[in-house]
């Protein structure tokens, strides 16, 4: 298991087992359901912005896998306390690592430990599996009720 | 056992091998989704392309006459496969998903009435739910669902049940892509047929048709479309040893001829003119534009590869790797068989408790082992059996023992991965 050790590490794993921020918020200020319709892998993102544009909680809940789940568990760990365009430049970042346009080790990012995804980008089929809770996101901060990876 | 690996180019080439490294053999478990050709396929329609390659059906010129020949008998051989009456009942097509397409677009669009009801079982591939539901919205007619039992069975006392004389399709598969229960479709037309003597008074019986999707039987065991008394049976070349664009629709003769086409243009018609066009009769009527030549003659070459292995011996081995592969998995404690029907065909769909099909194929694909992991375009059944996907190993006649320890052996690596 060479080329899968990169994508399958221990914090990866460790978050598919115990996400965090893995609930509801039953008064969210926005939630949205995001789909992957190559594999109906769904999940439903909840976010709360104050007046001030800042997001002061964000959850999810869900099916997915690994990637998936890590990733969004990992996401809302670092979403919180940020502001709704910081998140959407981070989306943008994000989604340009995960398809291979931006790569972490030559170039600056704002992405921290999510760095740690830049291995998907060797796995086509995967690739959308780790985008899926940001597609949540997005759409959340859009407003809309739901979202898909096939923007 | 068969041992047959060496037929198939692609099972004989190392993959990954970057780095120096030597690379692995390839697992192949997708047969369900499609198998590999044999070097007789792939030799025989370069050779076409070489050599005698011209259009069908038109050309006065002895190149396109000779193609023409090429690309009928494959007809006769399938013809031939099925035990249809006559090669005049059988359409090409691009796949199953279009055979399906063409019967409800067809058939159903001219004989279907607000209330008249198809039957579906829960577990088809959505190629033959969906057709069905855009049939639904056009015609006023409505879906019932025959349900099936926790091994992924028919139950059949509840098909009886919906069997009336307002049933004008039933549309089933003859084995489940994702589970791979074998339907007892003889049995099922058999009862069709009785539901609609109930009334011979009735007006408005105008009796039931059967389609059987065959994608997942033809190249695993013998089917007779007399022996079944099917109306319909639809079939992808793909999946059975041959090329991708090409599929079958058979149709009793009786049946095809009452039906319009489906697709107008080009080598379908008899006389075109403005004012009114005539059209072929079966099975051209429903063949509209330039084919797929060469992967028609492609396939002619799959139906020879077929009988040279003998249906009745690969039945025979993918059984036999089916039993041992179950026993395999069964040891496994954190899996889970999802379809364990007591008649089935070669797949074994599976769940891993705390991993998510999509990480157990990424995963074994690092070893070599290629299987599918998703929905299998059944969502019904992933409903009906409480999972949102399964992995699926599917087998084919060029499988072996190797290939299931290898996945078994991948299984519990994973296991110990995510533990
Ligand atoms: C049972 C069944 N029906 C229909 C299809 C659709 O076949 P195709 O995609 O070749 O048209 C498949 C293929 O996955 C199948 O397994």
């Amino acid at each position: 298991m060479s080329r899968s050790h990169e994508l399958y590490q221990q914090v990866i794993l460790d978050h598919n087992k115990n996400p965090r921020n893995y609930r509801v918020i039953p008064d969210a200020t926005y939630s949205c359901e995001g789909h992957n319709p190559l594999c109906g892998d769904h999940i439903t993102l909840f976010l709360n912005v104050g007046a001030d544009g800042i997001i002061s909680d964000v959850s999810f809940q869900g099916n997915g896998c690994a990637i998936s789940k890590a990733s969004a568990s990992m996401m809302t760990t670092f979403l919180k306390g940020k502001s709704s365009d910081e998140a959407k430049s981070l989306f943008k970042e994000f989604h340009d690592m995960v398809i291979g346009d931006l790569d972490p080790d030559v170039q600056e990012t704002h992405l921290g430990k999510l760095t740690l995804f830049k291995g998907v980008r060797e796995y086509s089929s995967r690739i959308k599996c780790a985008s899926l809770a940001w597609h949540a996101l997005m759409g959340a901060l859009e407003k809309q009720v739901s979202a898909t990876t096939e923007a | 056992m068969l041992n047959i690996k060496a037929d198939f180019p692609v099972l004989n080439r190392l993959f990954g091998g970057d780095a120096g490294e030597p690379g692995m053999a390839l697992h192949y478990l997708d047969s369900a989704a499609t198998t590999q050709k044999p070097l007789s396929v792939i030799e025989t329609m370069d050779r076409f392309y070489r050599e005698s390659y011209g259009t069908v059906r038109r050309g006065v010129y002895r190149l396109s006459e000779k193609a023409t020949a090429e690309y009928e008998n494959t007809r006769k051989k399938v013809a031939k496969l099925l035990n249809a009456a006559s090669e005049k009942e059988i359409v090409y097509t691009s796949g199953t998903t279009q055979s399906i397409n063409l019967v409800a677009y067809s058939y159903g669009r001219k004989f279907l009435k607000p209330g008249d009801e198809i039957l579906l079982s829960t577990i088809e591939h959505h190629a033959n739910i969906v057709p069905w539901q855009l049939i639904t919205e056009m015609t006023g007619a409505v879906i019932k669902v025959i349900p099936v039992d926790d091994t992924g069975t028919l139950i059949l006392s509840e098909y009886a049940k919906l069997l009336t004389e307002r049933t004008r399709i039933v549309a089933v598969n003859h084995v489940s892509n994702a589970l791979g229960t074998i339907n007892p479709v003889k049995e099922m037309i058999r009862m069709a047929r009785q539901a609609n003597h109930f009334n011979p008074q009735d007006p408005t019986r105008r009796g039931a048709v059967v389609l059987i999707d065959g994608a997942q039987s033809v190249s695993h065991m013998k089917v007779d479309v007399r022996d079944l008394d099917a109306d319909f049976y639809a079939f992808s070349g793909h999946k059975m040893f041959g090329p991708t664009g090409i599929g079958i629709l058979y149709g009793k003769s009786a049946i095809l001829e009452s039906m319009p086409p489906y697709q107008g243009g080009g080598d379908m018609i008899e006389r075109v003119t403005f004012a009114r066009t005539t059209y072929q009769k079966p099975p051209h009527r429903f063949e509209a534009g330039t084919p797929a030549i060469v992967e028609v003659v492609g396939l002619g070459a799959a139906l020879d590869y077929l009988a040279h292995l003998g249906l009745d011996r690969i039945a025979a081995h993918e059984n036999a790797l089916l039993q041992y592969g179950t026993r395999l998995l069964s040891e496994i404690p954190e899996l889970r068989l999802i379809g364990t029907a007591p008649h089935k065909a070669s797949i074994l769909s599976f769940t891993l408790e705390g991993v998510h099909p999509h990480d157990i194929g990424t995963l074994l694909d690092e070893e070599g082992i290629a299987i599918r992991a998703g929905h299998h375009c059944a969502q019904p059944t992933m409903d009906r059996f409480g999972v949102p996907a399964t992995a699926r190993a599917s087998l084919g006649p060029y499988n072996d023992t190797a290939d299931l320890d290898a996945l078994a052996a991948g299984l519990r690596k994973i296991i110990e991965v995510f533990r």
